[in-house]
C-alpha cells in the first residue's frame, strides 16, 4: 500500500485548485453536449441547401419546375439577392450574377433554366445535348454534397410536378419516332391528358400553400435523368485538390490556438517565478509587456501558418505562390487575433492546470463550431451562426476566399475587419484583467 | 492584515541599511513597496525625489527579489541582455554592463551556459547581477542569500562588499543577524510591520543593554530545577542553555555558586557581548528565528 500516500497527495493538491477540479468534471459534459448539438441534431435542424434559380425561359413549364423546387423542404430557393435596407429592391438573378454569387461563396449551387428549355424539357433522343434544352447547374466544388442533392431533387421535381408535360412530351416523341396514334387511341389519350391537367392544377393549388416547416428532406434523386442537366463547376475547377486549402486553414488555426495557449502558459510561469514582477519593476509597463508578448505570439503564429501552407504547397500542390498578398493579409489578421486570444487566456487563468482545462474547452469548442473539424456549411443553421463568434470561422472563410475562390485582397475586408476587431477587443479585455499583475 | 505599518526611513547616499526581522515581519513587503510593486494604503515613498513606481524611480532602483527571477531557458549573458534592454540599455553601454555584471558575479566563464544548468549559488549570483545591470543608484536586496550554502554565501558577501566599496547605496533585508552585522552600516529591526529600533549595531546593543554582557551556561540536572533557578535569576533558557545578562564579568562566579547550591552541575560556560539576536529578544520577547 505504498502507493496510497501518492494518490492521497495528488487528491489533496487537486482539491486545492477548485477551478481545475470543477473543470475536470464539467469539461467532458460540456464537450459531449457541444458535439451532440453540432453533429447529433434531429432531422428538423438538417441544414437546407441554398440554391439560386434563374428562369430565363419564363414558360409555363419552367415556372412549374421553379414552383416545384421552391416547395422542396430541403432547399432554400432564391431568385433574387436579399433586400438591403435603404436600397432599391434587388433585381432577379441573371446567369452572370448567379455565377458570381456561387464564385463569391454566397451559395454552393445555382440552377439556370435556359431560354427555349420549355419547348423540349425532357432529355430524349436528338434533343439530348441541345443547349436550349439543358439546364445549367453551376456549383462550388468545395461543397461535394449540395450539387448532387440539387441534381437529384431536380429530377424528382420533374417527375412529380410536371406529369402533364411528361405525358405530352411522351406523346410527341411517340408520334415522332413510331408514327401517329389511331383515332381511338388518340381519344383515350386526350381523356387521360385532361385528367392529368386536372391533377396538375390541383397540385399547383396545394403547392401555393405555405410549405410545412418540417417537410422531410428528399430521400433520393430519381435515377436516369429525365431532365438534361449540365453540371459545371465554377469555383475550383482548376484546383488539384479541393479541400487542401480548407484543411490547411482549418487545422492551422486550431493549432495556432493551442500554441497561443502554450504562450499563455509561459506567461503564467513567469508570473509564478517572480520574473514578471521583476520585469514590471523595470521601465516595462504591463501594457508594454502585453504588447511585446502580442508581437511575439503574432509572429510565431504567422510563422506557423506560413510553414503549414508551404507544406501544403510542397506536398499537396496548393497554389501558394500566386496567392501571397491574400495569404499575408489573412495570415497576419488571423495571427494577431489568435495572439490576443492567448493573452486573454493567460490573464483569465491563475494556474497552469486551470489554463489547460479552460483552453482545451474553449479551443476545441471554437474549432468544432468554427469549422476546423467539419465544414460549417454542413452544420445546422444555428450552429453556423454560432460559428461566427469564433476566430476559426472568420479565418477559414478568409483563407477559402484567397485560395479557393481566387478573390482579390479587397474582398477580404469582412474577415479582416472582424479578426482585427477581435484582436483589439480581446487585447483590451486581457489588459484589463492583467491589472492583477500590475501591483501585488 | 497590515503587512507594513507606519514606517519612516531615510537613507544616505553610499549607505547600506539592513532590515532585520523574522520571516513574515514585513521586510519584503516594504522592499516591494519601495520598488513600486505594492501600493501602500496610505503614506508615500519617494526615491531620489520621485514617487515610487514612477519611471524615474524605477530607473534609479535595482531590485533583487528573493525568488530566482531570471529566465531559465536563457543563458546568463542572454538574461543580462534582456534585463538590460528592459531598462533601455543597448549597444556598447549594454555590452559593457553585461561584462561588468559577469565579472562582478564571477560568472565570466559561465556566461554562455543555460541558466537552468547553473548551480544554485550561480543562479543566485546571476539573480543579483540582473538587478544591477543598469547601474542603479539604489539597490534593494531582498534576502539574497536565502537557500544558499555557506561557501556561496561568503562569495555573495564578497560581491556585496565589492559593490559597497564602489559607493553603492543598498537596502538589505535578512533574518540572519550575522549578515546584518557584517554588511550593514545601520540596521532597522522590523517586527509585525513596524520598525522597532534603528541605528548602528553598536547603538542598538547599547540602547538595549548598555554595557551589560551575556553569560551562557549549560548544566546537568533536573529540568524543572533548572527552570526555577533560571527564573529566579531573571534569565532564560534557549536550546537547553541558560542565558543571563550581567553588568560585570565578576558576577559570573556568584551565579555559578548559586547553581551549584541549587543542585545543578555546570557543563560549560561562556561570556559574550550582546548581539542583534539579543537586541531582538530584548525588544520583542521573541527570538529572531521564531
Amino acid at each position: 500500500m505504498k502507493f496510497l500516500p501518492i494518490a492521497r497527495t495528488a487528491l489533496v493538491a487537486l482539491r486545492r485548485d477548485r477551478v481545475s477540479l470543477i473543470l475536470s468534471f464539467v469539461l467532458p459534459i460540456a464537450f459531449f453536449s457541444i458535439f451532440a448539438v453540432i453533429f447529433g441534431s434531429r432531422h428538423d435542424t438538417v441544414p437546407k441547401i441554398s440554391v439560386i434559380l434563374v428562369d430565363e425561359d419564363q414558360t409555363a413549364t419552367s415556372r412549374q419546375l421553379v414552383r416545384a423546387l421552391q416547395t422542396e423542404g430541403s432547399l432554400t430557393v432564391s431568385t433574387k439577392p436579399p433586400a438591403k435596407k435603404n436600397a432599391a429592391p434587388p433585381q432577379d438573378y441573371t446567369a452572370a450574377t448567379a455565377e458570381a454569387a456561387v464564385k463569391g461563396g454566397d451559395v454552393s449551387v445555382a440552377l439556370i433554366i435556359p431560354r427555349g428549355w420549355g419547348a423540349n424539357p425532357i432529355a430524349f433522343g436528338s434533343t439530348k445535348g441541345d443547349s436550349a434544352s439543358t439546364l445549367q447547374l453551376l456549383y462550388d466544388e468545395s461543397d461535394t454534397i449540395a450539387p448532387q442533392m440539387v441534381g437529384g431533387l431536380l429530377q424528382k421535381a420533374a417527375m412529380t410536378s410536371m406529369p402533364l408535360t411528361m405525358a405530352e412530351q411522351g406523346m410527341k416523341y411517340t408520334s415522332q419516332y413510331i408514327g401517329g396514334l389511331t383515332p381511338g387511341q388518340k381519344t383515350q389519350m386526350d381523356a387521360n391528358l385532361a385528367q392529368l391537367r386536372e391533377l396538375q392544377a390541383q397540385r399547383e393549388a396545394e403547392a401555393a400553400k405555405p410549405a410545412a416547416p418540417d417537410a422531410p428532406a428528399s430521400s433520393s434523386a430519381s435515377a436516369g435523368g429525365i431532365l438534361a442537366v449540365n453540371n459545371r463547376s465554377v469555383v475550383g475547377e482548376n484546383k488539384n485538390n479541393p479541400m487542401i486549402s480548407f484543411y490547411a486553414a482549418a487545422i492551422g488555426v486550431m493549432f495556432l490556438l493551442f500554441t497561443a495557449s502554450g504562450s499563455a502558459g509561459a506567461l503564467l510561469d513567469e508570473a509564478e517565478s517572480g520574473t514578471l514582477d521583476r520585469v514590471l519593476s523595470s521601465r516595462i509597463t504591463i501594457t508594454g509587456l502585453l504588447a511585446g508578448k502580442l508581437l511575439f505570439n503574432t509572429l510565431l503564429a504567422f510563422a506557423q501558418l506560413t510553414v503549414m501552407f508551404l507544406w501544403a504547397w510542397s506536398v499537396f500542390h496548393l497554389d501558394f505562390f500566386s496567392h501571397i498578398p491574400g495569404f499575408l493579409v489573412m495570415g497576419l489578421s488571423t495571427a494577431i487575433a489568435v495572439a490576443s486570444f492567448g493573452l486573454l487566456l493567460a490573464s483569465l487563468c491563475r494556474t497552469r492546470a486551470q489554463l489547460g482545462a479552460v483552453s482545451t474547452l474553449v479551443i476545441l469548442t471554437m474549432s468544432a463550431i468554427g469549422g476546423s473539424m467539419f465544414p460549417r456549411y454542413l452544420m445546422p443553421p444555428n450552429i453556423q451562426k454560432a460559428g461566427l463568434f469564433t476566430i476559426n470561422a472568420w479565418a477559414i472563410d478568409g483563407f477559402t476566399k484567397v485560395f479557393w475562390r481566387d478573390l482579390p485582397v479587397s474582398a477580404l475586408w469582412p474577415q479582416v475587419s472582424v479578426l482585427l476587431s477581435l484582436a483589439i477587443v480581446l487585447f483590451f479585455i486581457a489588459r484589463r484583467i492583467a491589472r492583477r499583475w500590475e501591483y501585488a | 492584515m497590515t503587512a507594513v505599518d507606519n514606517i519612516s526611513l531615510d537613507l544616505h547616499p553610499g549607505e547600506c541599511l539592513g532590515l532585520l526581522g523574522p520571516n513574515g515581519a514585513g521586510k519584503s513587503t516594504l522592499i516591494r513597496a519601495i520598488a513600486g510593486r505594492v501600493i501602500p494604503d496610505s503614506g508615500q515613498i519617494t526615491v531620489f525625489g520621485s514617487p515610487a513606481g514612477s519611471t524615474a524611480a524605477r530607473a534609479a532602483l535595482g531590485w533583487i527579489p528573493q525568488e530566482l527571477a531570471v529566465y531559465p531557458r536563457l543563458t546568463a549573458r542572454e538574461n543580462l541582455r534582456s534585463f538590460g534592454s528592459y531598462y533601455g540599455l543597448s549597444g556598447k553601454p549594454l555590452d559593457d554592463a553585461i561584462a561588468w555584471c559577469l565579472q562582478w558575479a564571477a560568472l565570466e566563464d559561465r556566461g554562455h551556459a543555460l541558466t537552468r544548468t547553473l548551480s544554485g549559488g550561480m543562479k543566485r549570483r546571476l539573480n543579483m547581477a540582473a538587478g544591477l545591470i543598469h547601474q542603479p543608484r539604489l539597490v534593494l536586496m531582498d534576502e539574497p542569500t536565502v537557500g544558499v550554502d555557506p561557501q556561496s554565501r561568503n562569495r555573495i558577501f564578497e560581491m556585496i562588499e565589492a559593490l559597497r566599496a564602489q559607493g553603492a547605496t543598498i537596502i538589505y533585508t535578512t533574518h540572519y543577524m550575522e549578515e546584518a552585522e557584517r554588511l550593514c552600516d545601520r540596521i532597522a529591526i522590523v517586527d509585525h510591520g513596524r520598525i522597532i529600533a534603528l541605528g548602528t549595531h553598536q547603538v542598538l546593543v547599547e540602547d538595549s543593554f548598555a554595557s551589560r554582557s551575556q553569560v551562557m551556561a549549560r548544566f546537568e540536572g533536573p529540568a524543572d530545577t533548572l527552570a526555577a533557578w533560571v527564573a529566579r535569576h531573571s534569565g532564560r533558557i534557549v536550546d537547553s542553555t541558560a542565558e543571563f545578562s550581567i553588568d560585570h564579568p565578576t558576577q559570573i562566579a556568584a551565579l555559578l555558586d548559586s547553581a551549584s547550591i541549587a543542585g545543578l552541575q555546570l557543563v560549560d560556560v561562556s561570556l559574550r557581548r550582546p548581539n542583534l539576536e539579543s537586541v531582538f529578544l530584548h525588544l520583542t520577547g521573541r527570538e529572531l528565528r521564531d
